[in-house]
């Protein structure tokens, strides 16, 4: 077994923007690789969350179901949880639907918006909850990483600091939006 | 009643998926779906905000693409303003739109389909990644990581970001091009090309491995649909769509986008978040249609520039009529990510590329408006209607990845049959499955305007619903 550290990416209601900031690190990430095991994330292959995982950068709100179990799930195996990106922090774009009814939002798509079979998907897929929440209001949050996306310089910073075990100092390094 | 497998989640694809394949008490597969898992709501929430917003919200319902949603939603804007966009903003947003592409392709090609292809579709999962290449392959994924770093970069010099730059507006871009700047592009153009022809002149070489997912990947006869210019050439940014059948023949041709209603639909299925269009002449679900890459490969009559359309040449004599299956995305992405290149050096080298005339303003003169353009993924739709004080009253978005929802149905069910059989569940057989998906490069977090995922759990159920065989991808 190597004594690498394990790094996980979880992709909960989020555009995917923060995930490709990530990998707008370009070539560091072979860096990042060398330091550190990608045991989970939508890059990779392997479909269940390890027992135990050092670093888990957390993109997007909890917007159903699914996200409300995974990250529940993924907090109890993770040492340090990071919220990354502003819909992990505040919900952003997916909190723009909480002054909406869940009825009326599917309505829209699927009966107002469409022109045959028009219902409600419900089979398989995961409900909706009622709203959109960012991710410490439902776990405990380790480190916040705001910006929409957070640059990839200072994603780069982050994990290298907590895979040093450091604790990252964002002053001046990120912000809401922008 | 049989048994169901399920694939939760889809791997290395853009957003949030699962696939169930039934099969029947002998463990022969009977059908195959594919669902999308996630749901967001734009087309609800965004009512009541400004129509100037709307660009800079839309292009976070991705982060893979948002070039293109701000493209759409920018065109259906200026139809909105109903203003004249200056030429060289026009020519601004088409360079930043096939910057789009290729980072984009290069993310779908290399970091997510790459492993397969260089791995092998049976090779161990836990290694089958884009650092798997790397240690296999360390060109291949150099090559992968700078053309997507090229794409990010131009991006970047024109509108300040690599994710959601706020450039492209309603009317046009937010500031001119400088001289340096298109000085740095043009000089990073010969190692861009140079990089994709070596992966194209390499992944020429490895279609022998695959002759059985060439003929079962989504391999089947659909009409084509994308944007063509007025000679046919391929076009990213604007022009008229054009239909192709199976056979290659054009079934419709230079249809206004701003029709869209007149010969598109939707439907919806109980299973998915995702709906599927069709193509409204031909009923659902018979009027499927693919679109992306490989559509417009089939349904142009050259793309206009140079070594593209060599390549271009060699990839159509693979079949007669339209090349059918779906495994040929790739090559086809290839293929764009050369002609984006050599479109943007030919744009840059034109000098009223630094005009500063980039945009025109106005009030709203239309209370309705249409923006259509070319995506990584295939045509993309924004629909808007505005109330007098400019505030959205209703939007509709028709998503590259939603055209081709049945393609992709159609397709996990013909690879399950071909592949998987019920007695004994490998691993591999499941990874073509999603491979099949992968061809599509479906962009979930669009598509549902939505995205994640979940353990890979195959079970097998006897008819009364025990489990008798269950096994995790781990
Ligand atoms: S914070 Fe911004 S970039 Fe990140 S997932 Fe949310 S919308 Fe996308």
């Amino acid at each position: 077994m190597s004594a690498k550290a394990k790094l996980a990416t979880v992709w909960l209601d989020g555009c995917s923007g923060c995930h490709m900031s990530l990998l707008d690190i370009d070539e560091r990430i072979l860096a990042v690789a060398e330091q550190a095991d990608l045991v989970y994330s939508p890059l990779v292959d392997l479909k269940v969350f390890p027992e135990m995982v050092d670093v888990t950068l957390v993109e997007g709100a909890v917007s159903n179901e699914e996200d409300y179990a995974k990250i529940k799930k993924v907090r109890a195996r993770t040492k340090i949880l990071v919220a990354l990106g502003d819909c992990a922090v505040t919900t952003n774009v997916p909190g723009m639907r909480n002054p909406f009814k869940v009825e009326d939002i599917l309505n829209r798509a699927y009966l107002e918006n469409a022109a045959t079979n028009q219902h409600i998907p419900v089979a398989v897929i995961p409900p909706l909850r009622q709203t959109s929440l960012p991710v410490h209001q439902v776990v405990d949050v380790d480190v916040f990483v705001p910006g929409c996306p957070p640059s990839a310089d200072t994603i780069f910073y982050v994990l290298t600091e907590l895979l040093a075990g450091r604790t990252p100092d964002l002053l001046g390094k990120t912000r809401f939006g922008i | 009643m049989g048994s169901t497998i399920m694939i939760d989640p889809v791997t290395r694809i853009e957003g949030h998926s699962k696939i169930t394949i039934q099969l029947d008490d002998a463990g022969r597969v009977v059908d195959a779906r594919f669902h999308v898992t996630q749901f967001r709501g734009f087309e609800k929430m965004t009512e009541g905000r400004p129509f100037h917003e709307m660009p800079s919200i839309t292009a976070r319902i991705c982060g893979i693409c948002p070039v293109s949603h701000l493209i759409a939603s920018a065109k259906a804007c200026d139809a909105l303003l109903a203003v004249t966009v200056p030429q060289t903003a026009r020519n601004l947003r088409r360079i930043m739109n096939m910057a789009q592409i290729t980072q984009s392709h290069a993310l779908s090609f290399f970091y997510l389909s790459s492993p397969d292809l260089v791995l092998g579709m049976d090779s161990d999962p836990a290694k089958r990644h884009l650092f798997g290449v790397a240690q296999n392959a360390p060109q291949l994924a150099q090559d992968g990581i700078a053309l997507r770093k090229f794409g990010q970069q131009i991006i970047e010099l024109l509108g300040g970001k690599r994710i959601h730059p706020s450039w492209i507006v309603p009317g046009g871009v937010s500031h001119p091009l400088s001289r340096e700047d298109r000085d740095t592009i043009l000089a990073m153009i010969p190692e861009a090309l140079l990089r994709a022809q070596r992966t194209i002149a390499w992944y020429k070489t490895t279609f022998g491995q695959f002759t059985e997912e060439i003929s079962a990947f989504a391999n089947f006869p659909t009409l084509f649909m994308g944007m063509v210019n007025p000679e046919g050439n391929l076009s990213m940014y604007a022009g008229r769509i054009r239909i192709v059948n199976a056979e290659g023949e054009i079934v419709a041709d230079q249809l206004e986008p701003a029709t869209y209603q007149q010969w598109l639909a939707e439907a919806v299925e109980p299973d998915s978040y995702l709906k599927s269009p069709y193509y409204q002449p031909l009923g659902y679900p018979e009027g499927i249609f693919r679109v992306g890459p490989l559509a417009r490969m089939n349904i142009i009559d050259r793309c206009g520039t140079e070594i593209a359309d060599q390549e271009w040449s060699e990839f159509r004599a693979l079949q007669r009529g339209a090349v059918s299956s779906s495994f040929h995305y790739h090559y086809a992405r290839l293929i764009e990510i050369i002609y984006c290149i050599e479109r943007i050096r030919n744009l840059l080298n034109n000098p009223e590329i630094l005009n500063d005339h980039v945009r025109s303003f106005a009030e709203p003169n239309a209370f309705e408006g249409v923006g259509m353009s070319e995506a990584p993924r295939g045509t993309l739709m924004h629909h808007y209607k505005i109330d007098k004080n400019g505030r959205i009253i209703w939007a509709n978005m028709i998503i590259a990845t939603g055209n081709n929802n049945l393609a992709m149905n159609k397709g996990v069910c013909q690879v399950a049959k071909q592949f998987v059989r019920g007695e004994k569940i490998e691993e591999g057989m499941l990874n073509r499955v999603e491979a099949v998906i992968r061809t599509f490069d479906p962009c979930l977090s669009c598509s549902t305007h939505a995205i994640g995922q979940m353990p890979l759990q195959v079970q097998l159920l006897a008819p009364d619903g025990t489990v008798l065989d269950e096994k995790f991808q781990a």
